[in-house]
């Protein structure tokens, strides 16, 4: 409540003026130009943690992972590479081929990640601000939401660990035959910087809850939280070698775990043109099977019987959420003729609402993007917006002068052909497109090598089933967007990646099937 | 067997104050309607241990009132399967501090052993709820592959008011055995103990609120079966009754539920099980486990292996080693570490198992062990061992539910198999062998809901659990005791210009 009275009172002061879009920031996003806030939590770990250990890289190098408030160094972490991705595996393989996680009982893994759980419930502040200290996100939503999903994500897992079922099956002739789900041994994950707490709990939950080991590679942008959580799960009571952190480059570190002979599993998240390195570096060395969830340009469709307050907000937070840093963002944004115009003109209203600051200060809707590079790659996508025909209804430039701060943006008359209906932007750039009828809008929906996730919104039972099965994505929201939890699997069609990630679906990703099949002498049935 | 008690030994623990005597009603510990109480008494002793609130048909109205009001307007089955779990884990966490209470409850109230109480009954019913709580959030339904243009999915939903009924023999692995299942899937509920061993559910009542679990949710009735259990199986307002005890009254739970309001019904019921030793095995070890499959718990487990079928080339050389055996196999009081076996559970039980023992010395059978009362007070007994059993003596048919072994001799795989089905029940069966055909072979041919090869007694919470012909129906543990407290719903509803069906 406190944040709409806040900004309320801001467009009370601007009164009756005739603004710029430009001039509004400038009033109401102080907290870009204000000093940072300094924030309420210390960097203890900055090494490698490899076998249960803190260590330096095998080279001695580090890297500095920076505050995107301010561009400024928060700490220098050591920067993995080969040598160490082979320590990091070495330890992983030990553990696993020598237990004792995968030896012990299931019921005893579920409760070293239920105390693990609670620990990290206990540190949540603590995590939580240096989540958004060296991602940038907001620290509301890391603390409130990020932090505690983290927590369900591997008390989830927990539960699953003693209900791996395999089955017992009915085979033509007198066999008994059974399958065995087995653990596949080290699996080598690698996650991306925009949801780095959530991105570690997907994928090492089920890795672990079936009782794999991991050598997890953080982004180079976001090296920090997964350290402390790591040093967490060995206070509750995780074996050394089951979980290593190795924090360093895509190329460096990332190929080294890609092309190692020894890893019997990847997982990787980011974008779609390094997963195609992952899978080419799989195929080339020891064809480890490889769960791929890489990027998308998800539609979200507003269709003619919308109450058009809604879809707006919702539509809003489907791009805008974590500075449109989602693999699943909303990105296109068609909506009905009918509705278009109204449509258009709250949205735009909307995004010049938004408050954009310090991510720890309270009530902020929008902090940084993550780093120059990014920033830089979404100034570039809204100027070709611009040079390609689109209108600019609001935002368009960076936010300050310092930081990576970046208005909302709001595009319309966008067309399917242009770069910002086709690329994945990742920024806070909401592309606005009209369609006449469904058909219409599911061929143009579809109409896109990426398929990882799209938001219908409209009442219509029949309009909501057609769309739900039309669409060739990975998840479809209907009437809410961005709704994730540990049960619900998440992944894409095409270009979007392969494999599925949380709920029991994720299981797979870390399970053998081993079909075992013996004689059965006089069996009473069959 | 040395027998250390007479019932007047020396405690080895300081027995706990009762704390808690009266019917767990919404949340509330309450005196019956009636005001009236019964006597529970310490086996060891035949004392009164504490005076329990009587519950009758009216505090069962009054549960189940409770439990309606808590399913149909509570938060409970509302509530997102991982919060449940949260509370759920919390109840476990609760239980775990308190191990040596409840197993010191479960010990003097049903003359269980105290060590083990701790390291298994206690600590396993924690697990048990764990277990159930990682499922809460992991129920779920299909969607379907529909043969027209229909999109159609399952839902599986709590199937509301619970009435569960649990006997005397594992009073805390009972109550969570029925108990977890339920509120995982949402389900709101009463719960009968038996009369004889009221003392831990009251307490679990206590530490389930303490965890968080709503009032009405979880009541627990005292009181004994012709009255407040009966008015549970006859209640048109409970949708479903689990219970577990003996054939006889099984056959009137299901009567009740039948003439009443024809509320599903699950039957975990009483076992004859075969226990079947073929040649090639480790005789020594299989002698232990054999014994185990008899006494343990004074044979007081439905699941008991209480007919030893044993193949002929071994019979001498196995009677040989349970005589051994047997005679280090202690009784006495519950309470002393060294302890084997404790005191029946009451008198009527006591002198039960007496007369079948009577009935084993008249019919014919060879008394290798045992045979009399294990001292002058308090209600034990020697375990005892029949041999030349043969399949139509009345202890080789009858559950004895006491420490009494009966030995058969066979010859052949396909004679076994038939005497080990010749059986009304069909609960379980242990197989001793090492070749794998005739583990193989003999494992399909029983009729039984668990089997176990070259072990005995190997429950697990992911163990589904219960039993076949007379012994039963539907499961107990694991994910398949889930379903008996879901209803599945089918939705289906047209769909227009799909691109695949």
């Amino acid at each position: 409540m406190r944040v709409w009275i806040t900004l309320k009172l801001k467009l009370f002061c601007l009164g009756q003026k005739s603004y710029l879009g430009r001039e509004f920031y400038q009033y109401s996003t102080a907290a870009a130009f204000e000093e940072p806030i300094k924030p309420p939590v210390n960097v203890e770990y900055n090494q490698l943690l490899i076998n249960g250990q803190f260590v330096d890289a095998a080279s001695g190098k580090t890297f500095p992972t920076l505050d995107p408030r301010t561009g400024e160094i928060i700490t220098h972490v050591a920067e993995g590479d080969v040598e160490d991705i082979n320590r990091a595996v070495a330890a992983a393989r030990k553990a696993f081929d020598e237990g004792p996680w995968p030896k012990m009982t299931a019921y005893e893994r579920t409760k070293i990640i239920l105390r693990f759980a609670d620990l990290v419930e206990k540190h949540n502040d603590e995590i939580a601000a240096l989540e958004t200290w060296d991602n940038g996100k907001l620290y509301e939503q890391s603390a409130e939401i990020e932090v505690p999903m983290f927590v369900r994500l591997f008390r989830y897992y927990a539960g699953w660990a003693d209900k791996i079922h395999g089955l017992t099956i009915p085979a033509d002739g007198a066999y008994h035959v059974q399958t065995l789900h087995e653990p596949i041994g080290v699996a080598g994950q690698i996650i991306p910087w925009n949801f780095p707490l959530l991105m570690l709990a997907w994928k090492v939950g089920p890795a672990l809850a079936s009782g794999n080991t991991v050598v997890l590679k953080t982004a180079e942008q976001t090296p920090l939280s997964a350290l402390i959580v790591a040093k967490l799960f060995h206070e509750a009571g995780l074996p050394p070698g089951v979980l290593n952190i190795v924090s360093g480059f895509g190329p460096t570190a990332g190929a080294a775990l890609c092309s190692h002979m020894d890893v019997d599993k990847l997982a990787f998240t980011g974008s779609t043109e390094t997963g195609k390195v992952v899978l080419e570096l799989s195929a080339k060395s020891n064809l480890k099977p490889v769960t791929l969830e890489l990027g998308g340009k998800s539609p979200f469709i507003v269709c003619e019987d919308a109450d058009v307050d809604q879809a707006v907000e919702l539509a809003h937070f489907a791009l805008f959420f974590n500075q449109g840093q989602c693999c699943c963002a909303g990105s296109r944004t068609f909506v009905h003729e009918k509705v278009y115009d109204e449509f258009l003109e709250k949205a735009k209203a909307r995004a010049l609402k938004r408050s954009v600051g310090d991510p720890f200060k309270p009530g902020m809707e929008q902090g940084p993007q993550i780093d120059a590079e990014q920033f830089e790659k979404i100034l570039k996508y809204i100027r070709s917006g611009t040079e390609g025909g689109a209108t600019l209804e609001t935002g368009g430039d960076r936010l300050g002068m310092k930081g990576y701060y970046i208005q909302p943006t709001v595009f319309s008359d966008v067309k399917d052909d242009m770069l910002i209906a086709k690329d994945e932007i990742f920024g806070p750039v909401q592309t606005v497109l009209k369609f006449k009828d469904l058909d219409e809008v599911i061929r143009r929906a579809n109409a896109s090598r990426f398929g990882l996730a799209a938001g219908v919104f409209t009442h219509n039972l029949d309009t909501a089933n057609t769309l739900m099965r039309a669409l060739k994505v990975g998840t479809v929201w209907i009437n809410c967007f961005d709704t994730f939890d540990a049960t619900i699997p998440f992944g894409g069609y095409k270009m979007s990646g392969q494999g599925r990630e949380k709920g029991e679906y994720s299981l797979k990703n870390y399970l053998q099937v081993k079909a075992v099949v013996a004689p059965v002498k006089n069996p009473a049935w069959l | 067997m040395t027998v250390l008690s007479n019932g007047n030994a020396e405690s080895y623990v300081k027995t706990p104050k009762i704390k808690f005597t009266k019917l767990f009603i919404n949340g509330e510990f309450v005196d019956s309607v009636s005001g009236k109480t019964f006597e529970t008494i310490d086996p060891r002793t035949e004392e009164v241990i504490a005076r329990i609130a009587e519950g009758d048909k009216e505090d069962v109205d009054l549960a189940v009132k409770a439990a309606r009001e808590a399913f149909d307007h509570g938060p409970w089955p509302r509530l997102p399967g991982c919060e449940r779990r949260r509370i759920m884990l919390k109840f476990a966490d609760l239980i775990d501090e308190n191990i040596e209470e409840l197993a010191a409850l479960d010990t003097i109230d049903g003359g269980k052993l105290y060590n083990l109480g701790k390291i298994i009954d206690i600590p396993s019913a924690a697990e048990t709820i764990r277990y159930y709580a990682g499922a809460a959030d992991k129920i779920h339904g299909a969607t379907l592959k529909m043969s027209r243009d229909l999109q159609a999915y399952t839902l599986h939903e709590p199937v509301g008011v619970v009435g569960h009924i649990i006997p005397w023999n594992f009073p805390s692995q009972m109550f969570v055995m029925k108990v977890g299942p339920a509120l995982a899937a949402g389900c709101t509920m009463l719960v009968k103990p038996a009369e004889q061993t009221p003392l831990s559910a009251l307490y679990y009542a206590y530490l389930a609120k303490l965890a968080g679990i709503p009032d009405g949710v979880l009541n627990v009735i005292t009181g004994y079966g012709s009255t407040a259990g009966a008015a549970i199986s006859s209640h048109m307002d409970i949708d479903k009754v689990s219970f577990t005890g003996s054939t006889e009254v099984g056959r009137l739970v299901m009567q009740a539920a039948a003439a009443s309001n024809l509320k599903p019904v699950s039957l975990e019921l009483g076992g004859k099980s075969p226990f079947i030793i073929f040649d090639d095995v480790d005789v020594d070890k299989v002698a232990d486990l054999a014994l185990q499959g008899s006494f343990y718990n004074k044979g007081e487990i439905c699941v008991a292996g209480s007919r030893v079928f044993v193949q002929e080339g071994i019979y001498d050389k196995f009677l040989n080693k349970l005589e051994e055996k047997v005679k280090r196999w202690v009784v006495g009081d519950p309470f002393n570490p060294k302890v084997h076996q404790g005191p029946q559970v009451n008198k009527q039980q006591y002198d039960k198992i007496l007369s079948y023992i009577e009935h084993g010395k008249k019919g014919g059978a060879t008394l290798l062990s045992g045979g009399n009362p294990g001292g002058e007070k308090g209600y034990y007994i020697e375990p005892t061992i029949f041999t030349d059993v043969t399949d139509d003596m009345t202890i080789a048919k009858e559950e004895i539910f006491g420490p009494v072994m009966s030995v058969l001799k066979f010859k052949t795989v396909e004679e076994v198999i038939k005497r080990a089905n010749a059986t009304k029940y069909g609960l379980a069966a242990g197989i001793m062998t090492n070749d794998l055909n005739t583990a193989n072979t003999v494992s399909r041919s029983i009729r039984a809901g668990v089997i176990w090869i070259n072990c005995y007694f190997a429950f697990d919470k992911d163990l589904p659990y219960g039993g076949y012909k007379m012994s039963g129906f539907e499961r107990d543990m694991g994910l398949e005791a889930l379903n008996k407290y879901l209803q599945v719903k089918s939705v289906a509803t047209p769909i227009h210009n799909s691109p695949w069906l």
